[in-house]
């Protein structure tokens, strides 16, 4: 490359505090239409602030060339296992615009606020009913806080049983590393449950490990092997008889929406992550929202707030209310309204009649790509799987040193986003792939014809995928050197 | 097949695929691939609303959102934690970019450096305008922050006594209250006019300015801290530090705060978040997501996710926190709001917040029935005292079109926290004026 070209690349990604000049600015500025007051003393006030000074078009041109280095659902195919990575509607972002919900305040009061109350309260009579559950706070802002005020709510159960002796919480091997963590923060002792050869957990070892200091079970369904674990009712029923709550984590709810319900099943608790099943846009992390659904056993422990729909005269009303044994708050105020919103439009899209085509196709497609890439990669548990499949490259590293991270990136070169690595942590070297309902057999076939082009040319040409990615802005980047010598922020000196 | 006639825009799939890919799978229907599922719990009992086309659904989303007084009917001046300012069209388009919108977390750098590179500035801005050391991503929100940070100062510290002034919004108290209830950690609430604190507390947590507009003495609070080898945890208003001091001048070890100010609409409460920054020392005990720079295989610089041996995937029940959540999308508005106003802009921003609400609080003063209480400098809200219930007065403010303040009179007698900032004009400040004054003398 000519010094002028890198050079030219350099500047592209030039940090704002170093495209800065004095007297630039970025916006307009409003004026004061009152008269002054004094300030307060000069102690008190701030002398140099650093802070960017670009023009407004400087600022558009700049995040919008970095943004074309992102990979996202509306440029590729995207099948980050886990994530339920679907295509996220244009008109729940339109709908979540309108400035009747944007402009609202929090702690307007309530008769000011009907509208916005009410859709609160029909996304939890929607997401009552299509998880078979009892009642629903929206408060909790991501699927880990969910969890962690589900937890809560078992805690405080137990306590106001005088069962403060059960702290024991089983946690299966594959669950994600949210479980262990949100039942720590409520206080819990984590013992992990083992999975049997199929993938379900361990029927023997969960008996071996119910006593009366168990407070209950953490279990994601179906798993994050992508199996539905065929014992699940007398796991359930293991757990409950020995006084224990049951946990479900509904991150994988996207494979069994509108044809199996978790209340059915005997759970306790679950969470649901709108930003998975639901279509809020990951945004690059966030924000999720993850309401926490309970059935009759905790319903009373939900956090604050939840939506109270009153008959009156004049027609309904709608408040904001605190369950009688409610754990209390978990944000300052009603939970992510604007992805609420998002999830609401979306459920009212689909309706009684769409919300079972989503899984229906999740697991369709999933299947096919499963039984399209059987042979080329090891199967762990080759079964019937729900709406993600779990690969392990362990093939591939054993006949040519290739690894899962090598196949991964090497996608990238073809144009499509890796699925997610070395997860879950017990399976060795793998690859989980989730294609969500809103692909095309036309893109699972293309998908499919990359991965085994792939396997091909791990025997053939093993380096080509070692050093891939080859056509990124970035090659593999020093994570060691990221975590040893953390440069964090801009920093004046080194400029 | 299910779904009857309707065909979801969002799924591509026809009967046909459908079929053919059953074939491919070797199965005859899609219920064998249920077939885990013990049997009769298959339940296609849906109770929920028909399908909606997107006309229907757009009006009936419309009728909802008419039905929420906004500020374009009512001149609005509640603030207590959610804050309205201008918002630069710049912010929502560049937030809006499906870049930005529809990427997942950067596990991926390669693919990910758009929302590497942006979450690198955020994490600097929010330092120089803290004046910490280092930031995080952000949290869920403002007072998610805080209750992360005083755990955080537990680990830190090894001690479990929390002292939070009576000052601290009672909404992120509540929040503190959630977070720490399962931890064997004592929650003290003090009182700030002569404030003392016990003997293996681990953090002091102050509001910068506390939740009635007011300013804290930081210096006072910080020495109080540190001489029982406390740390010191600020609230800050992150709009507040264009103007005053950062809590960094006096010594602040983690400073938390709501970003909504920021470049954020209101939105009835969320998404927001919860900015966190705190001394280099600490930085192994911080929650949440962290993006470092580095460099790639050929030594051109990059940005990546890092220090993840603190959190949940890798640590699981002994990581600092479960959060896996980095609200990059939020973080992002905030960060295109401080290019836009820039160094001068949001001095400005702060100032003119400032000279509405001493406007605002000269003209209520003056009106016979109502006092301001309380002392000292604000920035801005203030704290009114009514000569009525404020319950009374904020509904006859309804009437009037306008939105009142926050009813306090749980803290204060008659107590109305009122919010004023660069959106309110000079109209509606002059009009809220007029009107509590009409509804003292009717009332």
């Amino acid at each position: 490359m000519s010094e002028l070209l890198k050079r030219l690349d350099t500047d592209r990604r030039k940090l704002l505090m170093d495209r800065s000049a004095p007297g630039r600015i970025g916006t307009t500025l409003p004026s004061l239409d009152v008269p002054t007051s004094d300030l307060p003393d000069s102690s008190l006030l701030r002398g140099e602030l650093d802070m960017p000074e670009v023009s407004e078009g400087e600022i558009v041109r700049y995040f919008a060339q970095i943004s074309q280095m992102n990979f996202t659902i509306d440029h590729n195919f995207y099948p980050l296992g886990s994530c339920t990575m679907k295509y996220n509607p244009k008109l729940n972002d339109e709908i979540a615009s309108l400035p009747g919900f944007t402009e609202i305040h929090p702690l307007q009061r309530e008769e000011t606020a009907q509208g916005a109350i009410r859709l609160l309260w029909e996304l939890q009579e929607s997401l009552n009913e299509i998880t078979g559950m009892a009642g629903c706070s929206l408060a909790p802002m991501a699927g880990a806080e969910g969890e962690f005020a589900g937890m809560l709510m078992a805690r405080a159960y137990h306590l106001e049983r005088g069962e403060s002796k059960r702290r024991k919480v089983l946690i299966p091997d594959s669950a994600h590393g949210t479980n262990p963590a949100s039942a720590a923060m409520a206080g819990f002792e984590v013992v992990s449950l083992p999975s049997d050869a199929d993938g379900n957990a361990d029927l023997d070892a969960l008996q071996g490990s119910v006593d009366d200091e168990l407070a209950g079970l953490m279990i994601t369904l179906p798993s994050t092997l992508g199996l539905f674990d065929s014992n699940i009712l007398e796991v359930n029923k293991i757990v409950r008889d020995a006084g224990g709550i049951v946990y479900g984590d509904g991150a994988n709810l996207n494979a069994i929406v509108g044809r199996v319900k978790f209340g059915d099943l005997g759970f306790d608790v679950i969470h649901s992550n709108l930003h998975k099943t639901f279509t809020q846009p990951h945004g690059g992390g966030g924000p999720g929202a993850g309401p926490v659904i309970a059935g009759p056993r905790l319903v009373d422990y939900l956090p604050v707030p939840v939506a109270i729909r009153r008959d009156g005269e004049d027609g309904d009303t709608f408040s904001l209310g605190r369950p009688p044994k409610s754990i209390g708050r978990m944000g300052a105020f009603h939970g992510n309204f604007g992805a609420l919103v998002r999830a609401w439009a979306y459920i009212c899209t689909l309706g009684r009649e769409g919300i079972p085509q989503i899984s229906e196709d999740a697991v369709i497609n999933a299947n096919y790509i499963l039984s399209q890439i059987r042979g080329c990669y090891t199967l762990p548990y080759d079964r019937i799987c729900m709406h993600e499949v779990v690969l392990s490259a362990t093939n591939l590293k054993r006949e040519n040193g290739v690894r899962a991270l090598d196949v991964a990136k090497r996608l990238i070169d073809y144009g499509i986003h890796p699925p997610t690595m070395y997860f879950p942590l017990i399976v060795d070297e793998a690859l989980m792939i989730e294609p969500t309902e809103t692909e095309s057999k036309e893109t699972l076939d293309s998908f499919i014809e990359v991965m085994k082009t792939i396997a091909e040319e791990s025997s053939s040409d093993p380096d080509l995928l070692k050093n891939a990615p080859h056509n990124t802005p970035n090659t593999r980047v020093d994570e060691a050197r990221a975590a040893r010598r953390p440069d964090l922020r801009w920093r004046r000196s080194e400029h | 097949m299910t779904g009857d006639s309707f065909q979801s825009p969002y799924v591509p799939n026809t009967d046909l695929d459908r079929r053919l890919m059953l074939d491919a799978i070797g199965v005859d229907s899609v219920d064998d691939l249920f077939s885990d599922v013990p049997e009769g719990y298959l339940n296609y009992d849906l109770d929920i609303p028909s399908a909606m086309d997107e006309l229907e659904l757009g009006r009936y989303a419309a009728q909802l959102a008419s039905m929420n007084a906004t500020p374009g009917d009512y001149a609005c001046f509640l603030g207590a934690g959610s804050y309205r300012h201008h918002i630069p069209a710049v912010v929502r388009q560049i937030t809006g970019r499906s870049e930005y919108v529809t990427a997942y977390t950067p596990y991926q750098p390669e693919v990910s450096q758009g929302t590497l590179q942006t979450a690198f500035e955020f994490q600097s801005l929010i330092c120089q305008l803290t004046g910490m050391d280092v930031a995080n991503l952000g949290m869920y929100d403002g007072s998610t922050s805080l209750a992360e940070a005083a755990l955080m100062a537990g680990r830190v510290t090894r001690r479990g006594r929390v002292s939070v002034l009576k000052t601290v919004s009672p909404l992120y108290r509540e929040v503190l209250d959630t977070y720490v209830q399962a931890r064997n950690i004592e929650v003290e609430t003090i009182d700030s006019q002569n404030p003392k604190i016990e003997e293996g507390t681990a953090c002091l947590i102050v509001q910068q300015p506390n939740f009635f507009g007011y300013l804290e003495d930081l210096q006072a609070l910080s020495d109080l801290a540190h001489s029982s080898g406390a740390l010191l945890i600020v609230s800050a208003d992150p709009l507040s530090l264009a103007m005053f001091n950062p809590p960094s001048k006096y010594g602040a070890d983690i400073v938390v705060g709501e970003g909504q100010a920021l470049g954020v609409p209101p939105t009835f409460g969320g998404p927001y978040v919860g900015l966190f920054a705190c001394k280099q020392d600490y930085i192994r005990q911080m929650p949440g997501r962290i993006v470092g720079r580095t460099v790639d295989t050929r030594g051109e610089e990059a940005y990546v996710l890092t220090l993840q041996t603190r959190e949940q995937h890798i640590r699981r029940e002994r990581a600092t926190s479960n959060i896996c959540t980095a609200v990059a999308l939020i973080a992002l508005m905030s960060t295109v709001y401080m290019a836009s106003f820039g160094k001068r802009g949001l001095r400005h921003v702060a100032e003119l917040c400032y000279h509405k609400a001493h406007y605002a609080a000269g003209l209520i003063d003056s009106i016979p029935g109502y006092s301001l209480p309380m002392e000292g400098t604000f920035f801005r809200e203030f704290v009114v005292e009514c000569p009525l219930p404020p319950e009374r007065v904020n509904r006859m403010l309804v009437e009037r079109g306008i939105i009142g303040g926050l009813d306090i009179s749980e803290q204060t007698p008659n107590g109305m926290l009122v919010c004023v900032t660069e959106v309110n004009s000079r109209e509606e400040v002059e009009s809220l004026a007029d009107a509590l004054a009409e509804i003292s003398r009717d009332g």
